[in-house]
């Protein structure tokens, strides 16, 4: 299998006052086409920092890292963005939609920016909307959706550009268990779908549903645990 | 993203705050309203003089008879008797290259009677060619000629207020028989109207006859001397070399010495209309001025509000960032919010210019739109918008992804 994202001794420091802290420590890491990953750890381990380097947010300060193969800890901010904006798919915390913006409309921001045409922008946005059982609500702005459907719009905007690598920050963290348990089974489908996921979170329960769990503490990798992810079944949760 | 497509995206950000993007143009639509009015205004003003100065004549040179000292009092020009017969005959002859007439001006003031009515004008004595000097033509019947000029005929032409007071609006005079000083005149011609001076006379408050019978009829009896004045027409673009050739002459034939003061003094109307026009040009410069500077203000309040925005928007931004725009992108989003801001300022600005300047004209202020100036004021709001949007949108584009999304 190939590495879709690899990381050689990366390190990130940030100055604060008098004080370096290191927020990775020479972190090696490999992640495959067909991972779906958990990432675990304590605030301050440095998992937040992983993945704003993973996503092309954040350079390393030290150490390389390849993209689908392209060294990328070296390129400008605009082929940064141009990667963003291919290659990886963001979902955050907080769902991060654009307010008073139509679902459509958020989700085809990322084919905006990567010159897609208007009719077929518009159409994979519909695509993408539909598939994450949003196609009855193109038109509804976010606050008009639950947070379940915000987040799912969320997912909609992160795979509409079909990249490589899907990275969520705690997607859950503002869910209650069950549209948790609903966005984790999205996830499973990408993921068996040959995408490469990437989750970082703090609950066990979450990360029960990877096939692949990291631990980190003190800015490094303390656990790589492959494991059979529990299906994530949206009946038993009710 | 396509122009269009940044457009829409400005556009609905804009729409969001609908009263304060409307209050930030306010800055600019006072700017550019005061700019357009001040201008117009200016330009009113100047081409009110230039047409009054038209109106005089084109190329025109008066030559005054100078002063008299008598007992240490000096008498202003025209107080002495300086100009004779043969000086105006040596400028008609001599000076045949660069002057192309020369006329003589006798005035008196006097009441000219009709049948019915009676009016008191000015009275001129003079020739045929100050018609051609002073590009006046008859509405009605013509001039008087040489040959009246010759036999002393007893013809008058007159002005078309004289010809309204006296026959009434819309009446033909011609042929009608008028009394000066108690002699019969035949009306020849009425003049065109002309207007007012730059002094505002009313140029048609006057009547003309021939010279000869002037001095016989209106001044009892030929003198030696010409006491009004003598108009000159240079010959297109001679005026300064008539006027040094004129005085030349006029000192040669007076027997100045070097040194002596002119007995005459010779008015230039070009000069003088471009002094007027210079005096009202550096009003209007310094009323647009003080203009542009509400301009200016307009600028930094869309700099104030773009500046709050961008903070306003900063996780809109990380977002932007995070699913791939480009640094440009954002600053151009921002940019052309400011500059659709300053536009539209520029465009309702104009209008009430354009407003302005028609109300300033109802109570009597000559204005003059030139189409030019509004296009300037459009290009210098759209400046506005650049240069006061620049430093928030690239403070915009410059903001770290991480940051931004972080941003509450």
């Amino acid at each position: 299998m190939t590495a879709v994202m690899k990381l050689e001794k990366v390190v990130r420091t940030y100055v604060m006052g008098d004080q370096t802290l290191r927020a990775l420590d020479e972190v090696d890491f490999e992640a495959n086409a067909g991972d779906l990953l958990a990432v675990m750890g304590t605030s301050g381990s440095g998992k937040s920092t992983l993945m704003n380097v993973l996503g092309c947010l954040d350079r390393p300060t030290k150490g390389r890292y390849l993209l689908a193969g392209e060294e990328v800890s070296s390129m400008s901010r605009d082929q940064l963005a141009r990667v963003r904006n291919k290659t990886i798919g963001f979902v955050f915390q907080s769902f991060n939609l654009l307010s008073r913006t139509s679902a459509i409309e958020n989700v085809e921001l990322p084919l905006l920016y990567g010159g897609v045409p208007t009719a077929e922008r518009h159409r994979r946005a519909k695509e993408a909307l539909e598939q994450v059982g949003l196609g009855q609500r193109l038109d509804h702005k976010p606050n008009q959706l639950s947070g379940g459907q915000q987040q799912r719009v969320a997912i909609a905007r992160a795979i509409v550009g079909r990249p490589k690598v899907v990275l969520a920050d705690e997607p859950t963290g503002n869910l209650d268990s069950r549209t948790s348990i609903e966005v984790m089974a999205m996830f499973q489908r990408l993921w068996r779908e040959g995408m490469t996921v990437l989750l970082v979170t703090h609950e066990p329960d979450i990360a029960a549903y990877a096939s692949r769990v990291i631990t980190m503490r003190d800015g490094k990798i303390r656990s790589d645990v492959k494991q059979e992810p529990r299906v994530a079944d949206v009946e038993e949760a009710a | 993203m396509n122009p269009l497509q940044i457009l829409r995206v400005a556009g609905r950000a804009l729409m969001r705050n609908k009263l304060r993007s409307l209050l930030t143009t306010l800055g600019v639509v006072i700017g550019v309203g005061a700019v357009i009015a001040m201008v117009a205004l200016g330009e009113g003003a100047r081409a009110k003089v230039e047409a009054s100065f038209a109106s005089m004549g084109a190329n025109l040179l008066i030559v005054l008879p100078g002063s008299v000292t008598s007992g240490g009092a000096r008498g202003g020009f025209g107080s002495a008797s300086t100009l004779t017969w043969d000086d105006l005959r040596a400028i008609q002859n001599e000076l045949g290259s660069s002057v192309a007439y020369a006329a003589p001006q006798l005035r008196a003031q006097g009441q000219v009677v009709s049948e019915d009515t009676n009016w008191s004008t000015s009275i001129t004595g003079t020739s045929p060619d100050y018609f051609l000097i002073r590009n006046w033509a008859c509405t009605d019947g013509t001039t008087f000629s040489k040959s009246d000029v010759e036999g002393s005929n007893k013809v008058v032409v007159l002005g078309a207020t004289v010809a309204e007071n006296l026959f009434g609006v819309g009446v033909s005079p011609v042929g009608e028989t008028v009394r000066i000083k108690n002699n019969p005149f035949t009306v020849v011609g009425v003049l065109a109207r002309k207007g007012q001076s730059p002094m505002g006379q009313d140029y048609d408050d006057a009547t003309f006859v021939p010279y000869t019978t002037f001095q016989t009829k209106v001044q009892g009896g030929p003198q030696k001397f010409i006491a009004g004045g003598i108009f000159i027409s240079a010959a297109p673009g001679q005026v300064s070399r008539a006027q040094e050739q004129v005085s030349a002459l006029l000192r040669d034939r007076h027997r100045l010495g070097e040194g002596a003061d002119n007995d005459f003094s010779i008015r230039n109307m070009a000069e003088m209309a471009s002094e007027q026009q210079d005096s009202a040009q550096t009003l209007a410069i310094l009323l647009a001025s003080i203009a542009a500077v509400s301009l200016l203000v307009g600028g930094i309040g869309i700099m104030n509000i773009m500046l709050v925005s961008v903070t306003e928007r900063t996780r809109e931004i990380g977002i932007r960032m995070a699913i791939g725009a480009r640094p440009r992108d954002i600053l151009l989003q921002f940019l052309v919010e400011a500059l659709t801001l300053s536009m539209l300022g520029g465009v309702l600005g104009l209008g009430l210019g354009i407003g302005g300047a028609a109300i300033g004209a109802k109570f009597g202020w000559p204005t003059e739109i030139q189409p030019e100036v509004a296009m300037v004021a459009i290009a210098f709001s759209a400046l506005v918008g650049v240069v006061f949007g620049l430093y928030p949108a690239r403070k915009a584009s410059q903001l770290d992804p991480i940051e931004a999304l972080r941003f509450e």
